[in-house]
């Protein structure tokens, strides 16, 4: 019953006093979260930690939320402080996530790559793995249009860029992440690529 | 390899909706014609769909229940707007803009504009020449004002005051947008 409840509804009725109802927005939006701080950081661990964070930081600053923009979008302005602020604190070898350096470590992380295991996994975790060896801004782009379902005049609006240079980082990224799959998982590729290996 | 990158990106705009109903047409058509096309747009595709299904990552069974034991500790704060007052925000940006008009105002009330027997060829040497005589120098300013890095903080403060007026104009101009 609850779940056919809007984002603003339920908010509305945080805002009156029924805190309990919160539990609906975690459960709708945690897997976007999560994901999204996934792209900032290896551990699982870490990544729950910043996400439960990120949900008792849009609890308290609830009132702020004006409804101008898509909940997800206001959700994704806290995740990206969020994780600027976690790396910052475990001083990553970087001051900035789009920092150059930041993208060179996660280059490295190729080479510790186990392609046995990854034979075995499966399409979306395959899938999972590739947007990972992106550069952060790559794979925030990425996931904001596919797993958001945010537009490009959205995504543009929370990375402070004109949905023309967002379309091109969407361009640039997926062919990157097309780049990288077929360099590391190039068994799975061939046999998703070729005209009858998909599906 | 040149027309890689065009048709790259007009295959994926296709693929994401974009574009008008006439570029659309003309790219189905060099689908339907063009091998090379074909090929390309089925690998996009396949690109395509493959990040549309991939599934998300999940966290803990118990994040939920976390989150909202955290929660439970905390009130929903005020609204930030409720407790900024925006006429400080607007008096400091008003002192600032009197502090910049007043100086410039006074620097060119200085001037003297039609001063040609001074034998000063620049409007600068004609300020200062203006400024002697008013006695500025026994108050020592004057000095001060001869300095380039004085007159370069001085064009950089015009400089900003511009670039916050450009900013202001453009945040007006996209509320309207959002609005309209």
């Amino acid at each position: 019953m609850h779940t056919e409840l809007t984002d603003t509804e339920i908010i509305k009725r945080i805002l009156q006093g029924e805190q309990a109802i919160f539990a609906i927005l975690v459960e709708r939006y945690q897997q976007y979260v999560f994901t999204l701080v996934l792209r900032f950081t290896d551990s699982r661990e870490d990544a729950e930690e910043i996400s439960q964070d990120i949900f008792v930081k849009a609890y308290r600053s609830l009132a702020d939320f004006r409804g101008e923009s898509k909940f997800s979008t206001w959700l994704y302005t806290i995740v990206r402080t969020s994780c600027i602020t976690f790396l910052r604190k475990k001083r990553l070898d970087t001051t900035s996530i789009d920092n150059e350096r930041t993208f060179l470590q996660l280059e490295n992380k190729e080479s510790t790559f186990n392609s046995n295991v990854i034979e075995q996994k499966s399409r979306h975790a395959m899938v999972n793995e590739a947007i990972r060896l992106l550069s952060p801004d790559d794979s925030q782009v990425i996931t904001l249009f596919y797993k958001g379902e945010q537009t490009l005049d959205e995504i543009g609006r929370i990375m402070g860029l004109e949905p023309n240079t967002v379309k091109v980082k969407l361009h640039r990224a997926r062919n990157r992440l097309k780049e990288k799959m077929e360099k590391h998982f190039s068994y799975e590729v061939r046999e998703l690529f070729t005209p009858d290996g998909y599906g | 390899m040149n027309t890689q990158s065009p048709m790259e990106e007009r295959l994926w705009d296709y693929i994401d909706g974009l574009g008008s109903p006439a570029e659309r047409s003309a790219i189905e058509a060099l689908i339907a014609e063009n091998r090379e096309w074909q090929e390309k747009y089925r690998e996009l595709l396949n690109v395509h769909q493959l990040l549309n299904t991939s599934e998300m990552e999940a966290p803990s069974m118990r994040f939920t229940k976390n989150v909202m034991e955290e929660i439970s500790r905390y009130h929903v704060a005020p609204a930030t707007k409720t407790y900024i007052n925006k006429n400080i925000i607007r008096s400091i940006g008003a002192f600032f803009l009197a502090m910049i008009t007043g100086l410039l105002a006074f620097v060119f009330s200085q001037l003297k504009w039609s001063g040609a027997n001074s034998g000063a060829a620049s409007p600068y040497n004609k300020f200062v020449d203006s400024a002697s005589s008013l006695g500025a120098e026994k108050l020592g300013w004057l000095k001060t004002f001869n300095s380039t890095w004085t007159i370069a903080f001085m064009l950089v403060v015009i400089v900003l005051g511009w670039v916050m007026l450009d900013m202001y104009l453009t945040q007006k101009k996209e509320r309207a947008g959002t609005q309209a």
